[in-house]
């Protein structure tokens, strides 16, 4: 089956500077593949060059080099637009329309009659939470996650094949974030293709078959979370109750590290190779009681921190051209440095 | 074609809920009722007086609505990023381009509609209220169907405008936008000087240069008839078709360029 987004060697400069303008490169040869019916991840921290890939897959900037497909279609290609669906970073609407009229435009834009504009409005204000008394309001009076509700909604407005997101979750309280959880789950189990952006881990985790990390406007790492080995627990983080001193110091060489919370209480680190429930079956013995077990990994912050100073060295080392990081190389680089932590 | 009458409609909807335009119709109004009672203060209630500043207020007001929307509408539309959600759908940039001026256009026609109701409604009052031997003494008739020729011409000056300042909010600021097509307007309107500035200056390059210009700067003099329609002179029909013909080429012609610029810029 084709690829229902193909990104090739895409790079953007932009001019930057007052008087002597100069190139500044916000994307630096990025490729990807996405396949129908995936949920992909596009992380990276801020200034990564993801709102910047978004934004030439829409055709809203132009590239520098480089080009793009989606589903199969040329960027560019006003038709496949109809197949596409774009909520775009802090979405911003016009303040004098209603969240109702704001859709129906977008739906007769679509080319959806009259009635079928107010149908598909209904429904998918009704998905994102709008509830029928806010509708006919005027959208300047709404709160900024309510406005990023109503982008969610035009960007599902025409049923979309593909549908991009830029920060989903970003100004959407608790329950709207696991609103929009859900939503993309739905969307996925519809077939649809997903390809949205974050820099929460965690968001990446709950939903994503696959990842792309950017940083630098660079590809840093791609694959399955789980196979990208600086995201794969590194060891286990056990926090206990009661426990008293005479019983830590007998564990102590099973445990990598001990840091004391409250009187009797410790966060213990435990190696990858432990076995925790052993360890946490001697404290129970004890006297001791469980608080919280679980895997130790790198945060996507750690994974950026980590990936911008090798790139930066590599740059250094003067490598130059194409730092295309995914597969082996990333791994082994990531690799090196579980064991540096180790070290610690 | 569904597209861009769309795009229109929404413009349209936006600029009426937006209520500076309306407060500047208003006024328009008020001055002509105000032209009232300054002819009442003029010997002979002279009916000119307000043909004159009614006709006046709808070409000045009519030119703050142009500038102010045809550059609000557009700027705004970039500078506030709902450009992304809109452009993401199936509409090219040339239909986006040629939809907002279509309904500024339509706005436009709106508010030059009420202007123009609210002069006749003040010329009928005056009429019916003024004795007859003065009313017989006029140029020409209270309610004349004669300023619509002057009315018409200034609703194309005034659609040249707007697509002068479409064509300067696709690529700067709004400020800037606006300072422009105002500048434009003014030379536009003392344009006829340059092509006659061989009579005034020696100077070769000079000449040249005013000479290009009058071939490349809208010709907004010949849209202005008022003195004429005030005054009860002729004013031919085919004078009329000859300029709303200049206005049409001239109008296409800039929104060519706005396309073709419109059309490479990127959205930051
Ligand atoms: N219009 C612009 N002109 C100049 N530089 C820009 C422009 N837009 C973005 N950049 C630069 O390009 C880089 C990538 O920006 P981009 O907005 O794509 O980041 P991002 O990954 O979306 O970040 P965030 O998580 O903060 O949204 C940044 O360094 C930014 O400063
Ligand atoms: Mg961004």
């Amino acid at each position: 089956m084709a690829a229902a987004i193909r990104i090739d060697a895409l790079t953007k400069d932009y001019w930057v500077g007052f008087w002597r303008k100069r190139p500044y490169r916000a994307l630096d040869t990025l490729s990807l593949e996405v396949q129908p019916g995936e949920v992909f991840g596009f992380l990276g921290p801020n200034g990564a060059g993801k709102t910047t890939t978004l934004k030439l897959l829409m055709q809203l900037i132009f590239p520098t080099s480089g080009q793009a497909e989606i589903l199969g279609r040329p960027l560019g290609d006003v038709g496949a637009r109809q197949r596409i669906g774009y909520l775009p970073e802090n979405p911003s609407f016009y303040d004098y329309l209603t969240a109702e009229e704001l859709l129906q435009y977008y739906a007769r834009l679509f080319g959806y009659s009259g009635t079928d504009a107010r149908r598909r409005t209904a429904t998918l204000l009704d998905r994102v939470g709008i509830g029928a008394e806010r509708r006919g309001q005027q959208l300047r009076k709404y709160s900024k996650g309510m406005v990023q509700r109503v982008g969610i909604a035009q960007a599902l407005l025409n049923d979309p094949d593909v549908i991009f997101l830029d920060e989903p979750m970003s100004g959407l309280d608790p329950l709207g974030r696991r609103d929009v959880r859900a939503l993309i789950l739905e969307l996925r189990d519809e077939g649809r293709t997903v390809f949205f952006s974050s820099h929460i881990l965690a968001d990446a985790e709950a939903l994503c078959n696959r990842v792309a990390v950017v940083s630098g406007g660079r590809l840093a790492a791609e694959g399955r979370l789980s196979e990208i080995l600086a995201f794969q627990a590194r060891g286990w983080e056990l926090v206990v109750a009661d426990v008293r001193p005479e019983v830590l110091a007998r564990l102590a060489p099973q445990i990598r590290r001990s840091t004391g919370i409250a009187a009797h209480r410790y966060a213990l680190e435990l190696p990858i190779e432990s076995r925790p429930a052993a360890i946490l079956s001697e404290l129970v013995a004890a006297g001791a009681t469980l608080v919280s077990l679980n895997p130790l990994r790198d945060t996507l912050e750690d994974f950026f921190v980590r990936r911008v100073a090798e790139m930066r060295d590599e740059a250094r080392e003067g490598y130059g051209g194409n730092h295309r990081m995914s597969g082996a190389g990333a791994r082994e680089g990531a690799q090196k440095d579980d064991e540096g932590h180790a070290r610690d | 074609m569904r597209a861009i009458s769309w795009i229109a409609v929404n413009v349209f909807k936006e600029s009426v809920r937006d209520r500076v335009p309306y407060s500047l119709v208003l006024f328009a109004v008020l001055l002509m009722g105000a032209s009232y009672l300054i002819g009442q203060l003029t010997a002979g209630q002279d009916v000119k007086i307000i043909k004159d500043l009614g006709l006046a207020a709808i070409a000045i007001f009519g030119l703050f609505i142009a500038i102010f929307i045809g550059i609000g509408l557009v700027s705004k539309e970039v500078e506030r990023r709902s450009i992304y959600p809109l452009l993401a759908k199936p509409i090219s940039r040339p239909q986006f381009i040629v939809g907002k001026y279509a309904g500024l256009v339509l706005t436009l026609a709106a508010n030059v509609a009420v202007m123009t109701l609210a002069l006749y409604a003040v010329l009928a009052y005056l009429t019916y209220t003024e004795s007859p031997e003065f009313r017989d003494a006029w140029d020409a008739p209270g309610v004349d169907p004669q300023m619509l020729k002057a009315i018409v011409l200034i609703f194309v000056e005034l659609m040249v405008v707007t697509a002068i300042a479409l064509l300067f909010s696709t690529f700067s600021t709004p400020i800037l936008a606006a300072a422009l097509t105002f500048g434009l307007y003014v030379a536009g309107h003392f344009n006829t000087d340059l092509r006659n500035f061989d009579q005034v200056v020696e100077s070769r390059p000079a000449v040249l240069l005013a000479r290009a210009a009058y071939h490349v700067l809208p010709d907004l003099s010949a849209f202005d008839v008022k003195t004429e329609v005030v005054h009860g002179l002729p004013v031919t029909f085919g004078y009329i078709g000859t300029t709303l013909a200049y206005g049409l080429a001239y109008i296409t012609a800039l929104i060519l360029t706005s396309v073709v610029i419109f059309s490479r810029r990127d959205f930051k």
